[in-house]
């Protein structure tokens, strides 16, 4: 891989007096699952909010595509290829699960109309079934917005609840309906906010190969997620920041080796779930 | 000179006292329980004509009326309002809380003239000491002013001293965003929010005992539309800063001397001292319009947004609905059961009713609060009555809906409560300024005295076949309605209804969202204007289209609409007929007038318990579904708690004062002070 997808240049964010993310440099490439991972109020979602555009950098540069995006709107940077999913939860609550991933295939097709298909989504919509392998662009004018929002139901794993209102869906199931929702607009960059939190531990196994699905499509996924050991598992390069700034980048096993992350956050011991959830709460 | 220091010191800052005495109970409220209460001026009313009561008309001596209508009557409705209502508004969503207090708003407006009717009598209410001055710089102050002056001094202080040195106010600046918080003082929750709306009625009452004296009119309407330069103060604090609403008032104050320095002195020519002339009484709204836009958003602005549980009608059955609606208008038209009156009030209530439907499009759908809809109605009848009725009907639609786009331009990053704050600034600048009393266009004064005639659409022009035309548009509005809501626009509106941050992460563009909302939502008010006024053909006016004034005041026209119900058309084929029938009722049956007149003002703020609206419950009701098996109860959320304050246990002195500092009322902006214990 020559450049990376997304790449972030000392990007400070603060409130106030208080500094959220202190001049983080991080980078994602494509087909790869990227792990940012660090305790409660470490900056991770507003370091989301600030590559989604919800939050203006106080300063730094970020680079989507080898394009510097820093100052680019937020509907802009999602149709430049951008998708998320929310730590708390951003459903639209009023509508049915079918319904929430139909708005975002409806609004991809307004503002994608005449886009050319990247090679991701092509590979995406062959994940879901949609299209063979092989296919080129041109058959995607045949497929309706219905079939569409069917299919990544189905690849998520959610058609048995697609009539639920999404503010009736358990945390687990309504995680899923952002996921495909932000499925939905074909990202070339991926961002899940904590997305296995409040799913059970089979729920986890089944999401786990789906990121790995997702990733085979050549799409870069940044994960951040409590779950270390699923991290780990997961990830070819994992980030870990602490009070807003970089205490480690690097493979799972350099970082798990680190004397600085050690100490802050994934202590001595190997680690357990109930020390990550004591960590959290002092957070 | 003289008359420089009269202008700029004395009259002033007389009004800029009442203000700050007013905006100050509006803050106080607002910062305590997060409500915002439109109530507030029409409290200060209800008290002040109180005070008429008891002391010009029983004649008690003045200083026993004040004390007990400022000690005894409006406590007690601070009180009552807290336990009966306020309280249940704890986790309301802001539309509820913005519907409930302009039901309070309505209500106490209808009770206050019932229980003082309008016309017959003009009622003056003597300044205190009236006739006495004294010499300031070899001036002449009245004694009123001085003691404006010095109330506005004594409550600063008074507010100063009990929010920082009392156990209460220290709880009352915690429980701003955390009830619990304020609960470690040992001062319990409910007592907090009761005291403040005690204090907060005081407030009122005293500005309004204050103002109305010096004011030229003395009617319920004019003294609660004063409210109005509370409002403009108290966002000048950013409705948590108490020093800065003094300032606000007192820039509000001065604002209004200017203007009428300007015209006094014919400064700038008979032109620009004809504007300021006609621009005086808009001064607050004018501030209002300008803080807002300039107000940095707040981050904490949104409470949590309520549930909506519309069904969802297929456009066949709405179809049929509509075509069995027309068929009954056309019965009730043609068949001469019912009487003229009626079928010319019906007539009404269709027109209304599609003013309604812009708020089904605006808030129902789309999530984005607009008390301007009775406004475009407004700019619609004047487009029509100057243009005639075809140019004119699309031209009214077309300017109409240019203006709802400009009108939310500025106020595209608004929420809630800024947004309907910043509307009804709009809707009363055009009632007063464009088509009203003091129009800036002279050759809108048949419109603005109300005897303007507009014509119907030729060969229309029979009452049958025009009240089936208004029928019939109501229909087809309904119809596109529904195809918005089952198509894609309406699920992009209420997606950004549910989450604008998730829309916008899926590349929507929230301002053009919203432009297109406003837009059609004015257009389609801006259509019902029109006919209404083609409706009416003779003496049409401002008061048809006026928020407070006049038969079937817009304010309560909006909150039928809501009471209705707004997630569905079908709550305005109701809420329109409903809406012009109540006073009809009234008319029928005398026993009824009063309860009629208060209907929609007590029906907010019942909207409080039931938050869909009326239509939407019942229908809810009959759709609901059985809870099954295979699908158990949802577990409960993970609640979502900010995660600056008190995430983790109980809540710090430390974190008390770094809240207080964030959110609550404070006094000077960077001061904190230990908590006394
Ligand atoms: N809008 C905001 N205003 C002020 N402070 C904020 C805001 N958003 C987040 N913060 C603060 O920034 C820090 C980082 O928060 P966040 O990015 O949510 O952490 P994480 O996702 O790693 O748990 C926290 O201390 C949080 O309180
Ligand atoms: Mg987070």
């Amino acid at each position: 891989m020559s450049e990376p997808l997304l790449e972030l240049q000392e990007v400070t964010v603060r409130f106030g007096g208080h500094v959220a993310v202190d001049s983080v440099d991080l980078s994602v490439d494509p087909g790869t699952i990227t792990g940012l991972i660090g305790p409660n109020g470490a900056g991770k979602t507003t370091t989301f909010n600030v590559i989604t555009g919800l939050q203006a950098p106080t300063t730094g540069h970020l680079h989507f595509g080898g394009k510097d995006i820093t100052r680019a709107r937020a509907h802009r940077r999602a149709q430049a290829g951008i998708g998320r999913t929310f730590q708390r939860l951003e459903v639209f609550g009023s509508l049915t699960a079918r319904e929430n991933v139909l708005v975002g295939v409806e609004l991809r097709r307004r503002w994608g109309r005449r886009a050319k298909p990247t090679p991701v989504a092509l590979a995406l919509l062959a994940e879901t079934g949609l299209i063979q392998p092989s296919s080129g662009p041109e058959v995607l004018g045949g497929i309706l917005a219905r079939e569409e929002t069917d299919a990544l139901l189905d690849l998520v794993g959610i058609s048995h609840v697609a009539n639920t209102r999404a503010d009736e869906l358990p945390t687990g199931l309504a995680r899923l309906v952002e996921l495909a929702r932000a499925l939905a607009t074909r990202p070339r960059l991926l961002l899940l906010d904590e997305p296995a939190s409040g799913q059970d531990e089979s729920e986890t196994e089944a999401f786990a190969q789906l990121l790995v699905r997702l990733a085979g499509t050549g799409m870069g996924i940044l994960l951040v997620e409590h779950d270390v050991p699923l991290v780990m598992q997961l990830c070819s390069k994992v980030c870990v920041l602490d009070f807003g700034s970089v205490l480690a980048t690097g493979t799972p096993a350099e970082v798990q080796a680190d004397k600085a992350v050690i100490d802050a956050y994934l202590g001595a011991e190997p680690v357990s779930a109930e020390a990550i959830e004591h960590l959290d709460a002092g957070a | 000179m003289e008359t420089f220091f009269q202008f700029f010191i004395v009259f002033a800052l007389q009004a800029a006292g009442i203000y700050a005495v007013a905006a100050s109970g509006l803050v106080v409220t607002y910062a305590t329980s997060g409500v915002f209460n439109f109530a507030h001026g029409a409290i200060g009313m209800f008290c002040a004509f109180s005070y008429w009561e008891l002391s010009q008309n029983r004649g008690w001596p003045s200083w026993i009326a004040l004390v007990v209508v400022l000690f005894v009557e409006a406590p007690l409705i601070g009180l009552v309002l807290d336990r009966v209502i306020m309280r249940r508004l704890a986790d309301a969503s802001t539309i509820t809380t913005i519907v409930v207090t302009i039901g309070l708003l309505v209500a106490f407006v209808q009770l206050a003239g019932m229980i003082w009717p309008q016309g017959s009598t003009t009622r003056v209410l003597p300044e205190f000491f009236v006739g006495d001055t004294v010499k300031v710089f070899g001036i002449n102050v009245s004694y009123h002013a001085v003691i404006v002056l010095i109330t506005a001094i004594l409550v600063a202080v008074v507010l100063r001293v009990l929010l920082y040195e009392t156990r209460l106010g220290v709880a009352m600046r915690a429980v701003v965003d955390n009830r619990e918080l304020g609960a470690l003082n040992g001062v319990h929750p409910d007592r907090i929010s009761s005291v403040s709306w005690m204090l907060g009625s005081m407030l009122a009452a005293l500005a309004g005992v204050l103002i109305a004296p010096i004011l030229p009119q003395f009617t319920p309407v004019a003294l609660t539309l004063l409210v109005i330069s509370a409002y403009a103060a108290a966002m000048v604090g950013r409705l948590r800063s108490l020093p800065l609403t003094f300032l606000g008032a007192v820039i509000l104050g001065e604002f209004e001397s200017l203007l009428n320095w300007i015209d006094t002195k014919g400064i700038g020519g008979h032109t620009v001292a004809d504007v300021a002339n006609d621009l005086q009484t808009s001064a607050p709204v004018i501030l209002l319009f300008v803080v807002l836009i300039l107000l940095p958003q707040d981050r904490v602005a949104g409470r949590s947004s309520r549930r909506y549980n519309a069904p969802t009608p297929s456009l066949r059955t709405m179809a049929m609905a509509m075509v069995a609606y027309v068929a009954g208008a056309y019965v009730i038209a043609q068949s001469g059961w019912v009487s003229k009156t009626t079928v010319d009030q019906l007539g009404v209530g269709i027109a209304l009713g599609i003013v309604m439907l812009s708020l089904v499009l605006l808030t129902g759908y789309g999530g984005q609060v607009s008390l301007a809809q009775p406004g475009f109605a407004g700019i619609g009848a004047l487009v029509v009555w100057k243009m005639g009725p075809v140019g004119g009907l699309v031209a009214g639609v077309v300017i109409c809906a240019a203006v709802g786009v400009l009108v939310a331009l500025p106020a595209l990053k608004m929420r809630d409560l800024y947004l309907a704050l910043s509307t009804m600034a709009f809707a009363l600048f055009l009632e007063t300024n464009i088509y009203g009393e003091n129009a800036l266009f002279k050759q809108f004064l048949p419109f603005s005295v109300g005897n303007a005639s507009v014509r119907r659409i030729p060969g229309l022009e029979g009452d049958t076949a025009f009240f089936m035309v208004m029928a019939v548009a109501f229909a087809l509005i309904v119809l596109l309605l529904t195809v918005i809501r089952n198509g894609s626009f309406g699920r992009r509106l209420q997606a950004m209804r549910d989450s604008p941050s998730a829309c916008v992460t899926l590349g929507l563009d929230l301002t053009a969202t919203k432009l297109q909302a406003f837009g059609l939502a004015a257009a389609i008010a801006g259509l019902g204007g029109a006919l209404l006024a083609m409706w009416k053909e003779t003496s049409v006016g401002v008061a048809d289209f006026s928020l407070l004034k006049g038969p079937l005041p817009g304010l309560p026209l909006v909150l039928v609409a809501v009471v209705f119900g707004i997630t569905t058309a079908f709550g305005a084929v109701i809420g329109g007929p409903v809406f012009v029938l109540l006073p009809l009722i009234g008319t029928w049956y005398p026993a009824l007038e009063n309860i009629m007149n208060l209907a929609p003002g007590l029906a907010g703020i019942g909207l409080g318990q039931n938050p869909d609206g009326a239509v939407g419950q019942v229908a809810e009701s009959f759709a609901r579904d059985e809870p099954s098996a295979d699908h158990p109860p949802p577990p409960p959320r993970v609640p979502v708690v900010p995660e600056r304050v008190g995430a983790a246990g109980r809540p710090t002195a430390e974190e008390i004062r770094e809240l207080d500092d964030v959110l609550g009322l404070s006094w000077g902006r960077c001061e904190t002070k230990a908590a006394p214990r």
